[in-house]
């Protein structure tokens, strides 16, 4: 489905803060793959997801986007097949736009003449089914403005949202890390739900070992812009978080520096 | 009662200016300096058209040279990456040389010419005209209203809004923000230029230097009728704007009428109507802060 080769981003090239973020990187994914992605700050996650949103062009590499070639594709054209969520709730909605006008703006992806009414009634009645999905009672609040829900509100929304129109590829940036754990919890329930019942090529970056290793199907460990570890099968099932860290002090030649890394091991 | 009527004719005229500035200053989230140029280049263009024999072909023109002045601001603050307020600065100032180059002249004198409601007059000629003057202007500016809420229902007018409320989101989402935002400039300042061009035919002359500080008549207009009808929906708000330019209109006559101000102090008052209310949330927050102080040493 998904097919990055050689990918490399220089940032600041020629100045004394020139910082390589992605080495000559290369990923395949299959259809309905669920790919974690873990690694210490600075390791090249975010960078390697907005490469591959064109947030910015690579120097070198190619995409591949189930068989076409989105590598010099515009932001907002590849959002078309890519589902993208942040770490910050204010990022993914529009505070002053009622939660009906949000779902009707990422359903729009799917609408081919700009001018038809926002506000259809079937439209409605869909979002209504979609929001009770989520069981927050979001269903009953369709009017209200975005910026009155909750941050867990309003991660569960943009999640229906990236999803409304079934992405080629999802990719969330630790979506629930600014949650409380009960709300992260049930955010990534919804997640799992969503993604298993579409089918959905997904990639999620966590900075939690346990939620990297028991959710999806393989999960690559990145470090200085590389993938030092990937994961899938038999052996991630029988990994454990030791040897895991063990084995990226191996690869990536240092010690994992992150203190929610380690700490984040209870799960 | 006379006062009461005038206010009413301007404030609809001046209706479709304060429209496009709360496109931009509101759902835009974008102060658009371009309005001081585009209102002269509608009425620059109208009085030219009109001086020619053609009233309606002169507010059609002003409309579209209005929404092209608009797209030249749009273009430089997406494609060429200059500063919103900037870029309207450049237009406007650009638009002074086309302005005066259009007129061939410092100002246009329409004595004698055809002016667009003149047609009415001859459908009804038993009719007051300066009635009929009024209505034919509130017909405009509310189909044109209505046209602006209808728009901003459809997909893409939500686009737009969505665009001035949270840029990062939009972009994510697969919509061109570069287009809505030269598409909404160039709406707002079609409506500025239309609004210029309906003041020039109605006043009967164009002036090289008339749109200089309209900007902050718009935002007058916008920010008084909030005040009144709070700032709930964009429909509320489209309304609010039209209500707030027609009372704007009625204060300055009310103001001029009382000689405390002459004429020349109407931009300053402007001016100082604008500054103070912007100013009110800040006043707010002061004073509510030094209340929880006072409640806090009282409880000590």
């Amino acid at each position: 489905m998904l097919n990055v080769k050689n990918l490399s981003k220089t940032f600041l090239k020629g100045t004394p803060n020139e910082h390589t973020a992605l080495q000559n990187l290369s990923l395949h994914l299959e259809k309905g793959d669920f790919v974690t992605v873990i690694g210490s700050n600075g390791a090249g996650k975010s960078t390697l997801f907005n490469a591959i949103a064109g947030s910015f062009l690579c120097e070198a590499g190619s995409i591949v986007l189930d068989g076409a070639d989105i590598t010099y594709k515009k932001e907002h054209q590849r959002a078309k097949q890519i589902g993208r969520i942040f770490q910050d709730p204010m990022k993914g909605t529009a505070p002053d736009l009622t939660v009906e006008e949000n779902l009707a703006l990422a359903y729009a992806k799917s609408m081919r003449n700009p001018f038809t009414s926002a506000r259809r009634r079937k439209d409605v009645d869909f979002y209504r089914a979609q929001l009770a999905r989520l069981d927050m009672g979001l269903e009953e609040r369709m009017r209200t403005k975005m910026g009155q829900l909750s941050g867990g509100q309003r991660q569960a929304v943009t999640l229906l949202m990236s999803t409304i129109v079934t992405p080629k590829l999802l990719l969330l940036d630790e979506h629930t890390a600014a949650l409380d754990p009960v709300t992260a919890q049930k955010v990534l329930e919804i997640t799992k739900d969503i993604v298993s019942e579409n089918q959905i090529t997904t990639m999620m970056i966590t900075h939690n070992i346990g939620q990297a290793l028991h959710t999806g199907n393989r999960t690559i460990m990145l470090a200085n812009g590389r993938i030092v570890l990937d994961l899938q099968g038999t052996e991630r099932e029988n990994i454990t978080l030791p040897e895991l860290l063990e084995m990226y002090k191996e690869k990536a030649g240092k010690v994992l520096d992150n203190d929610r890394m380690l700490l984040s091991d209870a799960e | 009662m006379e006062i009461a009527a005038s206010a009413l004719l301007l404030g609809l005229q001046y209706a479709l200016l304060a429209l496009g500035v709360y496109i931009t200053f509101r759902v835009l989230n974008i102060p658009d300096l371009t309005v001081d140029g585009s209102f002269t280049l509608g009425a620059a263009v109208s009085a030219v058209l009109s001086v020619a024999g053609h009233p309606f072909l002169g507010l059609l023109a002003a409309i579209l040279c209005g929404a092209a002045a608009g797209s030249v601001t749009g273009f430089l603050q997406t494609k060429a990456g200059i500063h919103p307020i900037l870029a309207g600065i450049l237009t406007m100032s650009g638009l002074y040389t086309v302005n005066i180059t259009i007129m061939d002249a410092p100002n246009v004198s329409l004595i004698g010419k055809p002016r667009f409601y003149e047609a009415v007059y001859a459908l009804l000629p038993n009719a007051d005209k300066d009635v009929l003057k009024t209505v034919c202007v509130a017909v405009i500016c509310a189909g044109i209203t209505a046209a602006l809420i209808l728009f901003f229902k459809t997909v893409f007018g939500l686009c737009i809004r969505a665009t001035g409320n949270n840029e990062d989101m939009v972009r994510a989402s697969s919509i061109n923000t570069n287009a809505a935002k030269i598409t909404a400039l160039s709406i707002a300042n079609a409506l500025v230029a239309l609004s210029g061009g309906l003041i020039a035919q109605t006043g009967g002359f164009a002036d090289v230097n008339a749109g200089s500080g309209m900007i902050v008549v718009g935002l007058a207009s916008v920010i008084i009728g909030e005040v009144i009808f709070g700032r709930r929906s964009l429909t509320l708000g489209l309304l609010s704007a039209v209500v707030g330019s027609v009372l704007y209109r009625l204060i300055i006559a009310l103001a001029l009428e009382t000689n405390i101000f002459s004429a020349n102090a109407l931009k300053l008052l402007s001016a100082v109507i604008v500054g103070i209310t912007l100013c009110v949330p800040a006043v707010r927050k002061a004073i509510a802060e030094q209340k929880i102080r006072k409640g806090a040493r009282k409880n000590a």
